[in-house]
């Protein structure tokens, strides 16, 4: 056992939990001999900490980090596969493959997740309406088990384990290396269509028709402004653009990455943080004004398409001490009243800030942990120092699971085990595969203990 | 542990028959909070009733403040029973009658015991565990009787100094351990401990120094003063000389 773990004090990237494990850096080698041994308060792994809830903390355990090279990324172009160490970030990744041809089959909003997170999480994507999450592009990876013990996990082999895991919140065993699918790629920029929708019933009816035929498709709301503008959006789709679809000076070098961070927010931001009803106000009233009513073909980077908060460092900090969450819900098709009330409460509680994403999912997968499934997703930031934020996250928590929806545990940072069992019905199904895995239970974290996944 | 919006799953009042206390965890009492102690010397009167509701499990268990030898075990046996200690509120304290100290040292001697050495002694029980846990939030219910000590009630007030110094360092001694500790001053409050005595100035009531602890708890404060005012009223008091301190019709 290597004496270097030192206490750190852990958050979530709302910055609205904390707890203080004993934390580790390792390599992937070496990490069977740290899982072994473990207290009653548990081991688990952190990534890059971009979970906005307390899913990377584990208070009073030990907490790794896990040291992948991104020198180490295998790329089979023929398969269009590759194969990494989970530690590697997307970003890391990104910067190897894109110049080769080949993009990520699914991206967050964030470049700066791991691979062994976006696995653990069953991330999804602007894509998830025609291509799945995460998950449904894993081949294959090793997992390092409670006992020190590494299992080979694919569809084929030990597909129980595989299943569990994807979406399984890090709580199965040690995800090592990963092997998944890539998507090819002529360029390295997008070729993106705007429509700008005055109000919610054209937002959803917009979005209703058309989305299977464009890979990309994400729609930002304006939460603060009702009446005659209640709900209004702008819907962006796009694809990977084609050589042709550049102009002719960019083509010799049309696979050219290089993304940069323009400024980073400082770490201490004064008193309850910059973003608040009259700065989000006029925010969305210019992030409105900005669009075309209708716009086609304009061509973008993969950071300006994919990731743009990336170019600013750290911008979590924006909402002060108090932090916040990241409300995202789902919703079944079918339901768009439910989906309604809940956009209704959200503006009358003038709790919104700008960052609101509203997609449409496709089917979902075998994890039966795994949040995607065929409806609406909202997702939108809320400031955790508000009075009033448990009161309005409560009553739309009923409104989901009443809706037969569930929440992003990814996300979640307020539920009860009660909304868990509700939203994920194979809940039991997973914890009789995951003890079988880790029987002493020593893979544990904050949420589970919140959530009662254990239990 | 205690969610993004600062509710708890399990809540223990040290002093469970305290109203400020028995305030402070109906205040933090939310949908997802699973468990309420209430410990005390007398259990079958500690006031659970008034905080039942469906899903929410709450039991009134004896705990003496004076019988320091058994405070490590009861903390540990609390998180035996319910897990996660996420808010304890030491709310124990006694007010004694000062006319009475003079001729009776010993019932002095005992006020301290209570008041100083069983809050210190479940404190560091308390703060093992929570430092275990790697979270937790404890909350002290000092009073602005010991910012500056007088003569009429001067044993009480000086249990007091004492408990709110130990609680500032201890919780300075947390720091990096995700554990938090409040200091709560509050002044007069109208309640059980206080019936029959004449207010004092700025007098408030368990609950609104329930709201002010949750407020802080939530903002992630060392000290809170309620009524707020009170803080500015002895930064004055503080540096009053002692002639003129001594003469103050301050009850």
């Amino acid at each position: 056992m290597s004496p270097d773990y030192a206490p750190e004090v852990l958050r979530g990237w709302g910055l609205s939990t904390m707890s203080s494990a004993r934390v580790a850096t390792v390599s992937e080698r070496d990490v069977v001999d740290h899982v072994k041994d473990a207290d009653e308060r548990g081991v688990l792994v952190r990534g890059l900490g971009r979970s906005y809830g307390d899913a990377a903390q584990n208070g009073g355990g030990r907490v790794l980090r896990l040291a992948s090279s991104p020198s180490d990324v295998r790329l089979d172009e023929a398969a269009g596969t590759v194969t990494v160490g989970a530690g590697v970030s997307l970003d890391d990744l990104l910067r190897v493959i894109v110049p080769r041809g080949f993009f990520v089959p699914v991206t967050p909003g964030t470049r700066f997740v791991t691979v062994g997170g976006a696995v653990a999480a069953d991330i999804h994507g602007k894509n998830h309406h025609l291509e799945g999450s995460f998950g449904n592009h894993v081949r294959r990876f090793s997992l390092v088990l409670a006992d020190g013990s590494v299992l080979e996990c694919s569809r084929e082999q030990n597909p129980d384990a595989f299943w569990t895991t994807i979406g399984g919140m890090g709580l199965t065993g040690v995800i090592r290396d990963v092997t998944f699918g890539l998507i090819r790629i002529e360029t390295s920029r997008c070729r993106v269509d705007t429509v700008r929708c005055d109000d919610f019933d054209e937002l959803i009816e917009q979005m209703s028709t058309g989305d299977d035929d464009v890979r990309y498709s994400v729609a930002w709301v304006d939460l603060l402004s009702g009446g005659a503008r209640f709900g209004r959006g702008v819907l962006w789709r796009g694809d990977h653009a084609r050589r042709d679809d550049l102009p002719v000076a960019d083509r010799a070098d049309a696979l050219a990455y290089g993304p940069r961070q323009l400024v980073s927010v400082p770490p201490v931001v004064p008193g309850p943080g910059v973003v608040n009803a009259l700065s989000s106000a006029v925010f969305n009233e210019l992030w409105f004004r900005k669009e075309p009513r209708r716009r086609e073909g304009s061509i973008k980077s993969i950071p300006a398409y994919f990731h743009p908060l990336d170019a600013v460092g750290s911008w979590n900090r924006l909402y002060g001490g108090h932090g916040f969450v990241q409300y995202q819900f789902l919703i079944p098709f079918g339901r768009e009243t439910e989906l309604r009330l809940i956009v209704e409460a959200i503006v009358a509680s003038r709790l919104a800030t700008p960052l609101v994403v509203l997609k449409r999912f496709g089917v979902g997968n075998d994890a039966p942990l795994s949040f995607p499934m065929p409806g609406w997703t909202l997702t939108v930031d809320l400031p955790a120092g508000a009075a009033t934020l448990a009161s309005l996250t409560h009553a739309l928590d009923d409104i989901v699971l009443d809706a037969g929806g569930r929440h992003y545990l990814a996300k979640d940072a307020l539920l009860g085990p009660d909304a868990i069992r509700v939203g994920y019905p194979r809940l039991a199904e997973w914890q009789a595969v995951r003890d079988r895995l880790d029987p002493q239970r020593n893979f544990r974290s904050d949420l589970a203990r919140r959530l009662g996944l254990m239990e | 542990m205690l969610n993004a919006a600062g509710e708890p799953q399990n809540i223990v009042v040290l002093g469970g028959s305290s109203d400020i206390g028995v305030a402070i965890a109906r205040r933090l009492a939310a949908p997802s909070t699973k468990s309420i102690v209430l410990a005390c010397r007398r259990p079958d009167e500690a006031p659970v009733d008034g905080l039942r509701r469906p899903g929410l499990e709450v039991q009134a268990v004896s705990f003496d403040a004076v019988r320091v030898e058994h405070h490590a075990s009861f903390v540990d046996s609390l998180v035996a029973a319910h897990g996660d200690i996420d808010v304890a509120v030491v709310a124990f304290g006694q007010l004694g009658e000062q006319s009475r100290f003079g001729d009776d040292p010993v019932a002095a001697a005992d006020l301290v015991t209570v008041n100083f050495a069983g809050a210190v002694s479940v404190l560091l029980a308390l703060a093992r565990v929570m430092r275990r846990q790697g979270h937790g939030r404890i909350v002290v219910l000092s009073s602005v009787a010991g910012e500056r000590v007088r003569p009429a009630n001067m044993v009480y007030g000086a249990t007091k100094a004492g408990l709110d110094g130990f609680s500032l360092a201890l919780g300075d001694s947390l720091v990096t351990s995700g554990v938090g500790v409040l200091v709560v001053r509050p002044g007069f409050v109208r309640s059980a401990m206080t019936q029959g005595m004449e207010a004092a100035p700025f007098a408030t009531t368990p609950d609104a120094v329930a709201d002010a602890t949750v407020k802080a708890l939530r903002a992630g404060r060392r000290i809170v003063w309620a009524p707020g005012i009170l803080r500015y009223v002895f930064m004055v008091l503080r540096h009053l000389p002692a002639p003129l301190w001594r003469r103050l019709p301050l009850g």
